[in-house]
């Protein structure tokens, strides 16, 4: 019987009354009095060095405040890398300095160069035709192995190479993997690509800088997934703002996945000049915008070595991965081809031996961080599609392969060789869910069918693996963050029994603010529409790191229970002084104190008040007042996982692929809006299908972005993806939490793309097809079909 | 955008006479041309819009021919040639996307000759006549490259009048990002002989493919085609789709449409 | 600058706007109707999609001036009289066709728009409407279903257990 409110029922949203009216408030909706625009000035050369910039005719022209180049930055600091990587031969990783605009040369098309502050846009614009620059061309650096080859150009002068850090993972295995490789009965080898992407939330960032002169306090509102991060990047490193004068505000903000995590150069200038100008400023991205400045995703080349013995055993697994990293190290860059790739090779299986190898580049190209899932969908590509070729060299059917080396759910906590603990999980579960609700059975009889079309049908499966609720400070910050990972909550009791959650995590589509009522509603046994969720302002919330990694719920989540349980233990003092009872005496349940063994109850709106009205109240003993703060650090990753299927049928003729079914079970614990989880999964999974089949970011050997924009950048439309079949009842809750949930967020990101190309390889499989690099766009799949590729 | 003057005649004279100067440029339904102003790719200086003239949005049917004024939006002439021309109104109706239908003119498209444009295919196709506010051009004079036409400067579209085959299927194959034809082929039967125009593929334009003309005019069916394959030398390369390819697709599409005129 | 004068959401507006100004600029900027979004400038994402009388179009892609006289609605004219919900704003909420809301007001254009068209939509029909409308969010799943219980079709509640 499915629930009507609290942890585990599908509440309908309260945030989409707001949305569905148009009253929304995202950051390009707020004005300010008196606020001027800004324009960016950006490099149309991938690599060139700067000669001169002369802005006199653009600080002439009529509403022009000021135009700014790198030399008004001089005293600030650069936009800092939140991660070190420390390399295979134990030294950190090279960390060229990012400016807020670029110094001596500009490195990737897009990179800005001056900014001009004007009452209207359109004069910021106008303007800034008359900067006279004098940019020379350079050589651009683009491809990964060129770009690392002896004697090649260099992004940046200062550092010895383009080679941002050589990593081997786990180094100690290095040889025994190569061994094992050496030995094996049979060794499936797979190179592949995983295709630059664009994370393309809808709502292009946005960033209005304000200062209060009288106060010297700042405001930045910008389009984040983590405010307070900014204010620590922004403030520290970057422009030197002491927190307690610098206030960030990311509002209704639309769409993240990832890429509205990082700082952006952009946000520090608005800060900046709001105080050189003492106007506001105001800069809004457009789309073009978007895709030469925003970070970039993914982005890996890579080749991978299954080893396995007769029976089709994992005996050991090597790779070795090209990861670029665009021109500038972007905030979390560094983590995401390392400690969210390497640690996730193990996948969901038993293979005793495993070694990852990743260089990390420097190229002419836009920065590269975090996407939807960030390092796991890579990892999760290349072995989920070694894992099907091999299977089809082994002559072995796929989804028994995978069953063949699962780790059984018998075997939890497993610790793999690539130093990650699993808690929990039931692979074999979630494939049997799997094949049951695609109807593999069925397979044959609707590959027959397409067949008299004409068409050619393909069923291909992925099993993953990811790890997220980011993260366990200890752990991460020996791996190299710069920061804790812990999250925070402040549960405010009104003194008539409503709450005010302050939470350190952001909600940018994911329902927080109903799914996080429902949790603490659910703990005190009230109705949720007494619990608000307030996020987004540093200001009003804890010190938090926001939302990324699947955290909300396992991280902030379990934060909000925790300072939720401080509210009950304080509250059962006061309940228990006001019945008169031993405190060890009182129960709480359904938003009722009571005495075991008595008829005594005390409501929790009569608690509540008790503590704001301290008349008959043990002042003695406790303070009055109800509201309690706990920051959560978790103890581990949470770790879910689940089996995708994909059904698609291939137009021989043209190479037009569509996905006809797609199915996925996922483990993802226990759940608390069954709703939201679900449409996180179908977002995901349609992100994948981008990823697949359409989404590819495109550089010239010049360093010109050739899909700049939605013209050649081709996003995945109502039209391109099914009705999705999910299910989530396969659940292994976390161990560690307490809220037993392990995060959905990025799932479907990480688990599709692999499905997809195993269905079509799978339709493919009478043509010899064995590989086709993402996205799998008509014109290579036609391409592969006819030996033309 | 850089600015400029907007102004809105009422009639195709006064339109002709705003645009006289050579200054100034003719804004149909600004789906094409709104986005290349905001990247500043054009300074026109004044612009003309069309929408406001109503002797361009009608659609006259008379002796098998049907003509549609330069004003008509793509989901007018969807519905209005449904019964009348149904293989222009299936073009015109799976033109962009419906917000673009409501406000993209058969004029604006025309005249600004795409490469991947839709409209071209269909009125090449037709063998229609392109009618300005000088003159009538034959379709198969008008189009004269990629971005190009007859049309000198400031000449009006005011309308296209199209001879009614006795049937007609426009076969798109989208690219993957903009959705506009990567290639697609109009197909026209007419008692005399068939027309087969193709778009989205030729580094000239949108053309006619003479060959399949040919074959079908002998035997309309899709084993005509069986033998024909379109040149490589001058199709479009791009990241989407190779000389190779899209020359390939020539025949798939011309094929399609064929089998669903058959 | 010229003044241009135009009914939205049934009320008589009217305000400068140069040749450029867009007639998104005009209800955003002008107007205050900041329900109305800018996602892209290539005229493919539609979350700019407004009525102006009576049919869909990109106010990205439109001059203020030439809507001069016309009569356009924006998402803050959808709600029903008494403020409530209307059906299709009400089917987004019920069937979870909405995460980040950026998007949103241009589905919920475009779907009454299709409505409007084509009362009793397909599946097909509906996502080929969709066409010229992204969403990042949701994959569409459950935006296809809110149209579909808005046309009054039999639609499975969400997240069956």
């Amino acid at each position: 019987m499915p629930k009507d409110s609290g942890i585990g029922a599908s509440s309908k949203r309260r945030e989409d009354v707001r949305f569905l009216t148009g009253n929304g408030k995202y950051t390009d909706d707020i004005n300010v009095a008196g606020q001027s625009y800004a324009h960016f000035v950006r490099s149309d050369v991938a690599h060139g060095r700067i000669n001169s910039i002369d802005v006199s005719a653009a600080e002439a022209a009529p509403g022009v405040l000021k135009v700014f180049t790198a030399a008004d930055f001089a005293e600030v600091g650069g936009v800092p890398c939140g991660w070190c990587v420390t390399d295979r031969h134990g030294n950190p990783m090279q960390e060229p300095k990012h400016p807020v605009l670029a110094e001596g040369k500009v490195r990737h098309v897009g990179d800005p160069y001056a900014v001009v502050v004007a009452e209207s846009l359109s004069a910021a614009r106008d303007a800034a035709e008359l900067i006279e620059a004098d940019i020379e061309e350079l050589e651009a650096v683009i491809d990964m192995k060129a770009a690392v080859a002896d004697g090649a150009t260099k992004v940046h002068d200062d550092l010895t190479s383009n080679l941002c850090y050589d990593w081997g993972f786990v180094e100690e295995n290095r040889e025994a993997v190569d061994e094992a490789i050496k030995g094996a009965h049979h060794v499936t080898t797979l190179e592949l690509t995983n295709n630059r992407l664009v994370a393309n939330p809808m709502e292009p960032r946005v960033a209005v800088g304000e200062y209060d002169p009288w106060k010297d306090e700042h405001t930045l509102y910008t389009t984040s997934q983590n405010p307070h991060v900014i204010r620590l990047l922004m403030g520290a490193f970057v422009l030197g703002i002491p927190e307690h004068k610098l206030r960030v505000i990311a509002p209704d903000v639309g769409g993240g996945f990832g890429t509205k995590i990082f700082h952006y150069a952009e946000e520090a200038f608005c800060t900046f000049a709001a105080k050189a100008l003492k106007r506001p400023v105001k800069w809004t991205s457009s789309r073009s915008e978007a895709f030469i400045s925003d970070a970039h995703g993914r982005d890996h080349v890579t080749k991978i070595e299954l080893a396995m013995d007769e029976e089709g055993k994992f005996l050991a697994l090597r790779t070795d991965t090209y990861a670029n990293m665009g021109a500038y190290l972007s905030t979390f860059a560094p983590s995401v081809p390392t400690w969210l790739h390497g640690t996730l090779m193990a996948g969901n299986y038993i293979t005793p031996l495993i070694y990852v190898n990743v260089k990390a580049v420097f190229t002419n190209t836009v920065p590269v961080d975090a996407y939807r899932g960030a390092g796991r969908p890579e990892a999760t590509f290349q072995l989920e599609r070694v894992v099907d070729k091999a299977a089809r060299e082994m002559g072995i059917d796929p989804v028994e392969l995978r069953r063949r080396n699962f780790i059984d759910k018998s075997q939890f906590p497993y610790a793999t060789p690539v130093a990650v603990e699993y808690d929990t999980g039931d692979y074999h579960a979630t494939m049997d869910k799997l094949l049951e609700i695609s109807d593999r059975d069925g397979f044959e009889a609707r590959k027959a069918e397409s067949a008299a079309r004409g068409k050619l049908r393909g069923f291909g499966v992925a099993h993953y693996i990811e790890a997220c609720g980011i993260a366990p400070s200890n752990l991460v910050g020996q791996l190299g963050a710069r920061a804790g990972l812990y999250e925070s909550a402040t549960v405010r009791v009104n003194a008539t029994g409503s709450i005010s959650v302050m939470t350190g995590s952001h909600s940018h589509g994911q329902g927080h603010e109903t799914s996080f009522a429902q949790v603490v509603a659910d703990m005190l046994g009230i109705d949720e529409a007494q619990v608000d969720i307030v996020h987004g302002d540093t200001a009003r919330t804890p010190m938090g790191m926001g939302t990324y990694g699947s955290r909300s719920i396992a991280v902030g989540g379990s934060a909000m229970v925790r300072a939720t349980e401080k509210i009950i233990a304080k509250a059962k003092k006061v309940a228990s002084h006001l019945m008169e009872a031993s405190e060890s005496d009182v129960e709480f349940a359904n938003g009722q104190f009571t005495v075991a063994g008595t008829d005594k109850s005390v409501a929790w709106g009569d608690v509540c008040l008790a503590a704001y009205v301290p008349h008959n109240y043990p002042l003695e003993d406790i303070e009055p007042g109800l509201e309690e703060t706990a920051f959560y650090d978790p103890a581990n990753f949470t770790y879910p996982s689940g089996g995708y299927a994909c059904e698609v049928e291939v137009d021989p003729e043209t190479g037009q692929v569509e996905v006809l079914a797609f199915s996925a079970a996922d483990d993802f614990g226990n759940v608390i809006n069954p709703m939201i989880v679900e449409g996180q999964v179908h977002g995901g999974v349609a992100q994948g299908i981008g990823q697949a089949l359409l989404e590819n970011c495109v550089y010239d050997e010049n360093g010109q972005l050739l899909t700049g924009s939605y013209m050649d950048y081709a996003m995945p439309r109502a039209y391109d993806v099914p009705m999705f079949t999910v299910d989530h009842s396969c659940q292994t809750p976390c161990t560690h939490n307490p809220l037993g949930v392990k995060g959905c967020g990025e799932a479907g990101a990480i688990g599709s793309p692999p499905a997809i190309v195993n269905a079509v390889i799978d339709a493919l499989s009478g043509h010899g097809v064995e590989h086709i690099d993402m996205p799998l766009s008509p014109q290579r799949v036609w391409a592969a079909m006819h030996g033309k590729g | 955008m850089y600015a400029f003057d907007l102004v809105k005649p009422g009639t195709v004279a006064e339109a002709a006479s705003a645009l006289a100067g050579g200054e100034a440029q003719a804004l149909g339904g600004g789906q094409t041309l709104i986005p290349t102003l905001k990247q500043r790719l054009a300074d026109p200086g004044t612009l003309v819009s069309l929408s406001h003239i109503d002797e361009m949005k009608y659609v006259r049917e008379s002796g098998g021919t049907v003509e549609i004024g330069g004003g008509t939006t793509h989901a007018m002439v969807a519905k209005a040639v449904a019964d009348i021309y149904p293989g222009l109104a299936d073009l015109a109706g799976r033109i962009g996307d419906p917000s673009v239908r409501n406000r993209g003119t058969i004029g604006g498209s025309l005249a600004n000759n795409d490469p991947s444009a839709c409209y071209p295919a269909g009125a090449l196709g037709s063998g229609a006549t392109i009618i300005t506010d000088k003159r009538e051009i034959a379709a198969d004079d008008y189009f004269q490259g990629m971005f190009t036409t007859a049309l000198d400067e400031g000449e009006i579209v005011t309308g296209v009048r199209f001879p009614i085959p006795e049937k007609a299927h426009y076969s798109k194959m989208p690219q993957p990002a903009s959705r506009f034809p990567l290639v697609a082929v109009y197909v026209a039967k007419f008692a005399d002989g068939v027309r087969v125009a193709v778009t989205g593929a030729s580094e000239d334009g949108v053309f006619r493919w003479t060959e399949a003309e040919e074959a079908l005019g002998a035997n309309f069916s899709t084993d005509a085609l069986g033998g024909l394959s379109a040149s490589e030398d001058g199709m479009i390369a791009d990241i989407h789709g190779t000389a190779a390819y899209r020359a390939h697709l020539i025949g798939v599409m011309t094929k399609r449409a064929v089998a669903e005129m058959s | 600058m010229t003044k241009v004068s135009m009914t939205v959401n049934g009320k008589a507006v009217s305000g400068e706007a140069e040749g450029r100004t867009l007639l998104v600029e005009f209800l955003r900027e002008g107007q205050g109707l900041t329900g109305t979004h800018v996602g892209c400038d290539t005229s493919q994402c539609g979350a700019c999609t407004v009525h102006v009388n009576g049919e869909a179009v990109k106010s990205c892609t439109m001059f203020a001036a030439d809507a001069e006289g016309a009569e356009v609605t924006t998402i803050e004219g959808m709600a029903n009289a008494d403020g409530s919900l209307g059906t299709i704003q009400q089917a987004f909420q019920d069937y979870h066709g909405l995460q980040c809301g950026f998007c949103t007001p241009g589905m919920v254009m475009i779907a009454a728009d299709l409505l409007k068209n084509n009362p009793n939509p397909t599946e097909h029909e509906i996502r080929d409407y969709l066409e010229g409308n992204i969403c990042r969010c949701t994959g569409y799943h459950n935006i296809v279903k809110a149209i579909q219980a808005a046309a009054g079709q039999s639609v499975p509640a969400v997240a069956a257990e």
